[in-house]
């Protein structure tokens, strides 16, 4: 009997007919959403084979759900159908791996059946690489051509596209090579497939890779057979794996598919009807043409004069914005009027882009026009800067701010809504009163709309257009871009047009912003003169939805693209230079670019190096955390608690002892308590073996046995310290499960969180691995010293016969005096540091997060890079005894974020210190404290700036945290002293 | 903060509203209140707007029930419905060391922002966390709360053991409808339901559903475990129980008094754990007591009919997650949820969807970080995770739940 299998994915339809074995007809083609004409389509040019003879059919796939129900066919389940599909291509497969438009999934055939799909994270395999394609500006053909070519793999963060995103958007920035960044895209895909679906399972075997994917792109094929480890005949990469799930479907509509005629089933699918629910639409953002009027006028009004370049004769200043996803320059005269401008997309070249806008206005200048001072601002300011020889560079977020002053001096908040972040500050006695910047996931929006719209075939403004008038936009969340992208998709799938989304998408946008950047409940809050500017308001759209969820108007420069630039040729101006070092004509002609990647080996973060070389010999490295490989020397080391509580841990040497060696995980609270087990143990007579501090390698030894993709980066990093113990062969590993911690007598109680308190159980379950040795994990309440004697004498010599009650009080005296020496040692150390920058005038930074973070593959070296900014860094718990327990507005009842509101205190009460506080992606405690911190540190007249940490390796947005709040200070201090 | 104390007076002048999650019990609940002397409501509302509300008023990555809760009390007082100076909220309070415990202050936050600040908000909790004159747990009260806890989970147990079999749509609700009213009734009239009353219904409910015409097909069990709020509330998973009425499937949920027993366990084994008051242990213990014992009544009386399929003992549930993870761990549903896991398994139900929120803190270790190793003791396990979130899309959810029904098989 003829067989007809439909597979109906995020972005593809699949057809094949079947008979027996034969395969008589197969199509694959991208549906855009519209998934009924298409298939629809498809099928029919199925007539010639399947003629009127009555065959068996099913569904499949994530958009075929929706249209089985409303077409009344039968469906069955996409993964469930890849495994009917497997003996189609080969036996004896133990790995399914099968990757689609928005889902990855994972069979295991052999040694008990498996079946998994991604979690809610890590959606949009294929359309993230569709995605990174049109970021990098070419098809993702090339980008498969240009990943073969490459030389090297950086680190991308794996846990989700937006993450990622944030990991390649700065190396664009930073000249890194399209090869290698094409490459690093398919290995951060890998990653993540493994990361999300391994969960415990070892991926070995024969395997088969199945779906679109996975079938086109050779280098992504090339990535998985390495990183899996796959012999050739091992890894399978069917002929027909992008047809995978129709084969399976078509299989399975044999025995229970519905029987109908070709005719019959192109009507059913052709009349299917689905539709949208009322809860899920919105108002439109203008009722009639009238009410868009009005608004485009009010608007028209905010305009910067201009003057003719042709004309002008005098002086001028240069302003570049070289952000994440566009180039903007700005050319203005000495009274402030525009003289050139540009705004384009910077196609993942901006430095080319660049030096033709550069001889252009060299060209248009000749001898008229002088060019006296030139400023650069954005992601991609220092390679621009040394690569032209720019005067001077800012950071964004002063170039935004200046540039708002001057168009409306009065203002007291401004919105900024780039490609990659959202920034805003509020204004209070002519300088920033606090600056609220988005945390990762709130990435990329701004681009999001733009890359959305080409994946249509539309020009953002065109999209943009369509918006305005949409009678019932639809809600598309405002988490992130991962799940917008996943709830437009099934928006379409239920028939929602163009219109309906791209206003529904611009709603997303600004919900964003209000309700996770700024945090804000009404238009009051934010003020009375709202300046809002980006090149995402720039969509009308955009902007109308921010007016109508604020309920209040905003004022919007007709430069809002430009504004960064337009601020750096201000800023450029008021350096009152004599000459500018910019680069002439000639010189622009003979410049050249080349960029080669290179590893630093100078310590232990082994910085991912690009190294840029101009025409004239000169060089610019970027990808460095530090200042050591550039070469920079005799400057002075400032403080770092981070370092010295590192090297403190690692100076603890195992000792050899009579009872045999124990090893401990050097993760989560052990980076606290390590002291304390440490000197236990010894004194028990051990051998303590504590695992190394992190790396990357060592995380990805253990990323295969982690269950829930959305816990903590700390978390997740103990899976490769047990790896790594486990290694090492010892009889007992030893990481107890603490629901309470220390008492430290600083809130209503003193609780571990559950990850912390529990993680040991979860290790126990997942890493089969630790059945090979003793794995001890007790219960125990070190905060009731005298109980935990008596409860770890039983335990131990239980355990271990031959442990007396004698020695573990020994040990556990010997354990509480070490950990207090310990806390004591850490708070003089601190003190000290406090004491040094007092006297020689220094700034310290409380880099304020939990023990934890000072492993350094957590914090990516955030410490390092603040001393290079010129601070000193301390740690909160250095000074979070030094006042009264706070009183804060929620529940304190965690140990480690107690410390952070006292230390927040702390710092209001000095004025050379500020508090930047470190939160792990995922922390859902840390979204009761950052508001408390928050709140503690604005009452006290001192910014909060938080950095919300995971994998994602590139500090490149966090610079422009630092270099911001450091912007924001200055310009404090400046007004401060004016006034 | 100051917090805005509920003072005696305002039992007489006050409206309590109380966030909805399981309707059946909480309609009783109420009932019970009002009875009390209290003037309660527990709030129907469910539209979109009260996800907004919640995006708009919580830090929005809180976990979500957080978010709805606050949500359906910040919606509710903006409808209008209520006057704004006679009206105060509810709001339990656990304790323990999950971000839930901060459940109550995240809402007082939330209502001092909207400019609420003036409304009292009272915390139920039967550890005594806050104090209020006008609101006291009598142990007459908590005795008929428990009751409605026990009659709401057996109303709950044999509908759901109903409704995929019933001949005639409709049947099911038409007596669970029947016997919600009866009971509200029964609970308006007199302040103290005397237990052997209570006992009666129970003889009667069973009657009642076993009369419903049923079919003897044979169709897939699902369970149902997770967070307590998702796992319970429709406004939290996304109409989960419907969606797997609608494909085909008998929905298990273990019931509520389970929880509360969990919790109070946890008072005695803390202290054997750790060390801690004698008084307080030996109160929790004699609670522990009633409760399995009025649990066993229940059992009893379903097996005795022979109808239905009764819930396991709690002494039994207590003991299967031994195997798995320790009773030490007590944040959120803690144990209790792996437990449930393996009781249903135990029970033939191999079918299972897990539910947390998005980012649920608890459930890396005690759901996600369970199934591997349930799966290993019970290799016919079959169990999907499932987030929800105010930004997670239905499809990619209950294609997830298909991929588990295409999976189940029927028993």
């Amino acid at each position: 009997m003829l067989k007809v299998g439909i597979d109906i994915g995020s972005t593809t339809v699949k057809v094949v007919v079947m008979r027996e074995k034969e395969l008589l007809f197969k199509h694959y083609e991208r549906h855009f959403s519209q998934v009924r004409q298409k298939t629809a389509e498809i099928l029919k040019e199925a007539a010639p084979v399947i003629g009127d003879e009555e065959f068996a059919a099913a569904l499949s796939g994530s958009a075929g759900f929706g249209l089985a129900k409303a077409a009344g066919l039968e469906f069955v389940q996409e993964v469930f159908a890849t495994g009917k599909a497997v003996t189609y291509f080969s036996d004896g497969v133990d790995v399914v791996i099968e990757l689609g438009g928005e889902d990855a999934k994972i069979l295991f055939l052999t040694g008990g059946v498996e079946e998994r799909m991604n979690g809610t994270c890590a959606g949009g395999t294929g359309a993230f690489i569709d995605q990174m394609a049109s970021l990098l500006d070419v098809t993702p053909e090339d980008l498969n051509h240009l990943a073969s070519r490459h030389e090297k793999i950086y680190p991308i963060a794996s846990r989700c596209g937006v993450f990622a995103k944030s990991d390649i958007q700065p190396l664009l920035n930073q000249g890194a090579r399209k090869e290698d960044i094409a490459a690093s895209i398919f290995q951060a895909v890998v990653d993540q497939t493994i990361t999300g679906l391994a969960q415990g399972r070892q991926i070995k075997g024969k395997v088969a890779f199945l779906g679109g994917p996975l079938h086109f792109f050779t280098e992504l094929q090339k990535r998985f057979t390495e990183t899996l480890n796959l012999s050739p005949e091992n890894a399978l990469f069917p002929d027909l794996g992008q047809f995978s799930v129709a084969l399976g479907t078509a299989i399975y509509a044999e025995d229970s598919g519905d029987r109908l005629t070709l005719k019959e089933l192109i009507s059913k699918v052709e009349s299917a009807k689905s539709e949208i629910s009322a809860d899920k639409r919105l108002d439109p953002l203008f009722r009639n043409e009238e009410e868009y009027a009005e608004f485009s006028a009010r608007h028209a009004k905010a305009c910067v004069p201009e003057k003719d370049i042709a004309q002008y004769e005098g002086l001028a200043y240069l302003g570049i914005d070289c952000g994440s996803t566009t180039t903007k320059v700005a050319l203005i005269s000495e009274d402030g009027s525009l003289l050139y401008t540009y705004y384009g997309s910077n196609r993942g070249s901006p430095v080319q882009i660049i030096r033709e806008q550069l001889m252009k206005i060299r060209a248009f200048c000749g001898d008229r026009i002088e060019i006296r001072g030139s400023a650069v601002t954005g992601y991609g300011e220092e390679l621009i800067q040394n690569a032209f020889a720019v005067d001077a560079g800012l950071v964004e977020t002063m170039a935004h701010f200046k540039a708002a002053r001057f168009f409306q001096p009065e203002v007291d908040f401004i919105l900024d809504i780039g490609g990659q972040d959202i920034k805003c500050f509020q204004v209070k006695n002519n300088s920033i009163d606090s600056i609220m910047l988005n945390e990762a996931c709130s990435s990329g929006c701004g681009s999001f709309i733009e890359t959305f719209a080409r994946s249509m075939g539309y020009e953002i403004a065109d999209f943009a257009k369509k918006g305005l008038f949409a009678k019932h936009p639809v809600d598309l969340g405002s988490r992130c871009t991962v799940f917008m992208n996943s709830s437009v998709k099934q928006a379409q799938k239920d028939g929602a047009g163009v219109e309906d989304i791209s206003a529904g998408l611009s709603m997303s946008v600004v919900k964003n912003a209000i309700y996770k950047v700024i945090r804000a409940h009404s238009a009051e809050e934010l003020g009375k003169h709202i300046v809002v500017q980006g090149g995402t308001f720039l969509n009308d759209a955009v902007l109308r939805s921010f007016e109508q969820e604020i309920g209040g108007e905003v004022v919007r420069p007709a430069i809002a693209g430009l504004m960064g630039a337009y601020g750096a040729a201000l800023y450029a101006k008021s350096l009152k230079l004599s000459k500018s070092t910019l680069f002439s004509m000639e010189e622009l002609e003979h410049f050249t670019h080349t960029a080669k990647s290179a590893n630093c080996g100078l310590c232990a973060n082994h910085c991912a190096l690009t190294v840029n070389i101009f025409a004239n010999g000169k060089k610019f490295i970027s990808g460095n955390k530090c200042e050591r490989p550039l070469g920079v020397k005799g400057k002075e080391k400032l403080p770092d608690m981070y370092q010295w509580k590192v090297d403190r841990i690692q100076a603890l040497k195992p000792v050899e002892g009579k009872r045999g060696k124990i090893g401990l995980p050097l993760a989560l609270n052990m980076y606290e308590n390590l002291p304390f087990w440490f000197a236990f143990f010894t004194d028990l007579g051990f051998e303590v073996v504590v695992s190394p501090v992190s790396t990357l390698e060592l995380y990805s030894k253990g990323r295969y046995t982690i269950p829930s993709d959305t816990v903590c980066y700390p978390a997740k990093m103990v899976h490769g310290h047990i790896e790594w113990l486990l290694e090492q062969k010892l009889p007992v590993i030893f990481y107890p499960c603490l629901a309470y911690n220390f008492d430290e007598h600083k809130g209503d109680n003193h609780y571990n969180c559950p990850v912390v308190a529990y993680y040991p159980e979860l290790l126990k379950s997942n890493i089969t691995r630790l059945q090979e040795t003793r794995f001890l994990y007790p219960y125990f309440g070190l905060h009731r010293p005298k109980d935990f004697v008596k409860k770890a004498a039983v335990y131990f010599g239980e355990q271990f016969p031959g442990i007396t009650p004698k020695e573990v009080k020994h040990a556990a005296k010997a354990a509480y005096d070490a950990y207090a020496k310990w806390q004591a040692d850490l708070k003089a150390e601190g003190a000290k540091v406090l004491k040094w920058a007092e006297e020689n005038h220094k700034k310290v930074a409380v880099l304020a997060g939990r023990p934890y973070h000072i492993d350094p593959e957590i914090n990516h070296g955030i410490h390092k890079l603040l001393t290079s900014l010129g601070m000193a860094v301390i740690t909160e718990d250095c000074v979070s005894d030094l006042v009264e327990p706070q009183k804060v507005n929620v529940l304190n009842q965690w140990t480690y974020h107690a410390r952070l509101y006292n230390a927040a205190k702390y710092v209001t009460l000095h004025k050379n210190m500020e508090l930047i506080q470190l939160v792990s992606f995922g922390c859902g405690i840390d979204a009761i404290t950052t508001d408390e911190v928050r709140s503690i540190l604005e009452k006290g007249g001192k910014f909060y700036t938080q950095l919300k940490i995971d994998e994602i390796n590139n500090l490149g947005a966090v610079k422009i945290r630092l270099r911001s709040l450091l912007g924001a200070i200055e310009e404090r201090d400046a007004a401060g002293e004016r006034s | 903060m100051d917090r805005v104390i509920f003072t005696k007076e305002m039992k007489d002048t006050h409206t309590i509203l109380i966030p909805t999650m399981l309707p059946i019990h909480f309609n009783l609940m109420s009932q019970i209140m009002n009875q009390h002397g209290y003037h309660t409501e527990v709030l129907q509302n469910e539209s979109q707007s009260v996800v907004n509300e919640g995006l708009r008023n919580v830090h929005n990555d809180t976990c979500y029930p957080a978010l709805l809760v606050i949500g359906q009390m910040i919606d509710a007082l903006e409808s209008g419905k209520y006057d704004l100076n006679k009206v105060a909220l509810l709001i339990t309070q656990t304790g323990g060391g999950c971000r839930a415990s901060n459940y109550i202050h995240l809402l007082r936050k939330a209502l001092k922002k909207g400019g609420y600040g003036n409304i009292p908000v009272i915390s139920l909790s039967f550890g005594g966390l806050e104090k209020n004159p006008g609101f006291k747990l009598t142990p007459g009260m908590l005795l008929q709360l428990l009751y409605a806890v026990l009659l709401g989970d057996l109303l709950t147990l044999l509908s759901n053991q109903c409704r995929p079999y019933e001949k005639n749509p409709g049947d099911t609700q038409k007596v669970v409808d029947q016997w919600t009213k009866k009971l509200l009734d029964d609970f308006a009239h007199s302040k103290i339901v005397h237990y052997s009353h209570i006992k009666r219904f129970y003889k009667e409910i069973l009657e009642d559903f076993a009369k419903i015409p049923r079919t003897k097909e044979k169709k897939v069990r699902v369970g149902v475990v997770g967070e307590i709020y998702v796992k319970y509330s429709p406004l939290g998973n996304n109409n989960l129980e419907a969606f797997l009425l609608s494909e085909g499937a008998e929905v298990v949920v273990p019931g509520l008094l389970d929880f509360c027993l969990y919790c109070v366990y946890n008072g005695i084994h803390d202290r054997e754990l750790y060390g801690g008051g004698l008084l307080k242990s030996l109160g929790n213990k004699a609670a522990y007591k009633l409760l399995l014992k009025k649990q066993m009544d229940v059992i009893n009386l379903v097996k005795e009919q022979g109808v239905f399929m009764p819930a396991t003992p709690f002494s039994e549930v207590v003991t299967l997650s031994e195997p798995y993870i320790d009773h030490g761990v007590k944040m959120g549903e803690g144990w209790l949820l792996t437990a449930e896991m393996v009781e249903l398994i135990n029970e033939g139900v191999e079918n299972i969807v897990c539910t947390q929120p998005f980012g649920c803190l608890p459930n890396h270790i005690v759901a996600k970080g369970m199934i591997r190793a349930i799966k290993e003791k019970n290799p016919s396990a079959n169990i999907v995770a499932v987030d929800y979130d105010p930004g997670a899309s239905a499809v990619n959810q209950q294609n997830r739940i298909k991929l588990m029904l295409a999976n189940a098989k029927i028993k």
